[in-house]
């Protein structure tokens, strides 16, 4: 279960994550689900990867 | 029902530039941009007899990637990657396999552009550099014509680039020179302008468009096809405006689809002869049927696959939709 939105980097169980919902089709992760660090992400035509300094690499 | 100034403007339209080819005035324009929406499909159906006339049936298809993203130092209102703004992106370097990687899966798609594009005012040294490095490595692997997108130029950078083989810059101008001020302040429309002289001037094509719905009027608009017409670019890439979180811009509504299909058609009437390119935002602003729609209504090429910072339909959605459509991917070399 992740703690933090990877959209917005707030909590996921504090507000409404409505527009985040929405936007993550087509937006990769900017922050860490974990800490909510925010994420060096580099996006490629076919894909993205996304690093937290802390929690490691994530990619789709 | 059509009144009498809706017939006139697209039979002029269809007199003056599907026979004749001579693009539309920012007057016809705007008159274009104020028809009803019971005439938007007469109007598509014309934009795409005068695509099919004067550019054909191909459809040019291009990959982009960011080789530097975040972390510029100006302020265009709209953009993620400005580093004045409280904006989630921030700053990455791509490596050169991974630029290298990113070429191959394009041209898998069949495209046959790979644009280069970096977040910067204009390139240094160090830039220009990698920018030099990369297109050499894809050389070796990738049979793909490369663009970039590296900000405004110096004249010896111009030279620099052409010398390496890049066969197209791209450096949009954005909106109407009138509303430019509102949209950007660290740098000036004429400055812009300025870079795409220096690139005509050297020989490369000129590849020049910018995002519509930032908050410009209908009338701005037709000033910018106009201007754009003025300049005469090969390629015009056409942005939907995608609110960016944490941006001066981030909480403007999208365009609603009609309005963004009548400025497809009108943009191609004014500028019956150009590769008149999809780019960001249209998942947003218009999904599927939209982007049917505006394939349908002038547009001839599309940027497949994810943006810059964002993502978008996956290629193969695109291509599948290019054949339902009948329209033929443009082959490497050819010239539309
Ligand atoms: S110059 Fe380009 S990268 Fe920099 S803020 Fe403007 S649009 Fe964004």
């Amino acid at each position: 279960m992740d703690t933090f939105c990877d959209q917005c980097g707030s909590l996921v169980e504090l507000g409404d994550h409505a527009r985040c919902a929405l936007r993550r089709g087509l937006e990769p992760p900017r922050f860490c689900a974990h800490c909510a660090r925010r994420m060096v992400v580099q996006v490629t035509p076919t894909g993205w990867t996304a690093r937290c300094s802390r929690h490691g690499e994530r990619c789709g | 029902m059509a009144d009498s100034r809706t017939v006139t403007i697209l039979d002029m339209a269809r007199s003056q530039v599907l026979e004749s080819g001579h693009g539309l005035t920012q007057d016809q324009v705007l008159d274009v941009l104020a028809l009803p929406d019971d005439e938007l499909d007469p109007l598509l159906e014309l934009a795409h007899e005068v695509r099919m006339r004067w550019c054909g049936p191909e459809v040019e298809v291009e990959g982009i990637i960011s080789l530097k993203t975040g972390g510029c130092p100006e302020d265009c209102h709209f953009c993620a990657q400005s580093g004045l703004f409280d904006s989630p992106v921030r700053s990455a370097w791509l490596d050169i396999p991974m630029l290298v990687e990113a070429a191959k899966q394009t041209a898998k798609t069949g495209a046959t552009e790979f644009c280069i594009v970096a977040a910067v005012r204009g390139p240094n040294a160090r830039l220009m550099a990698q920018v030099a490095a990369g297109i050499a490595a894809i050389r070796d692997e990738v049979d793909i014509n490369i663009a970039c997108s590296l900000g405004m130029l110096t004249p010896a950078q111009v030279d620099e680039l052409a010398a390496m083989g890049v066969h197209r810059y791209n450096h949009n101008l954005e909106t109407a020179r009138s509303y430019f001020p509102q949209v950007v302040t660290t740098h000036t429309w004429e400055e812009r302008w300025e870079t795409l002289r220096l690139v005509r001037d050297a020989g490369m094509e000129v590849c020049c468009g910018g995002i519509v719905g930032m908050g410009e009027t209908p009338a701005q608009r037709a000033e910018f096809a106009a201007q754009l017409a003025e300049l005469g670019p090969d390629e015009v890439p056409l942005n939907f405006f995608n609110p960016r979180p944490g941006t001066p811009f981030g909480d403007l509504e999208t365009l609603p689809v009609a309005d963004a299909l009548r400025i497809v058609a009108a943009f191609r009437l004014a500028l019956p002869r150009t590769i008149l390119r999809f780019a960001g935002g249209r998942e947003i602003t218009l999904g599927d049927l939209g982007a049917r729609q505006g394939l349908l209504g002038g547009v001839n090429a599309v940027i497949v696959g994810n943006y810059l910072t964002t993502l978008g339909r996956p290629a193969e959605a695109d291509i599948d939709l290019l054949g339902e459509l009948h329209m033929p991917i443009k082959a490497l070399n050819a010239t539309l």
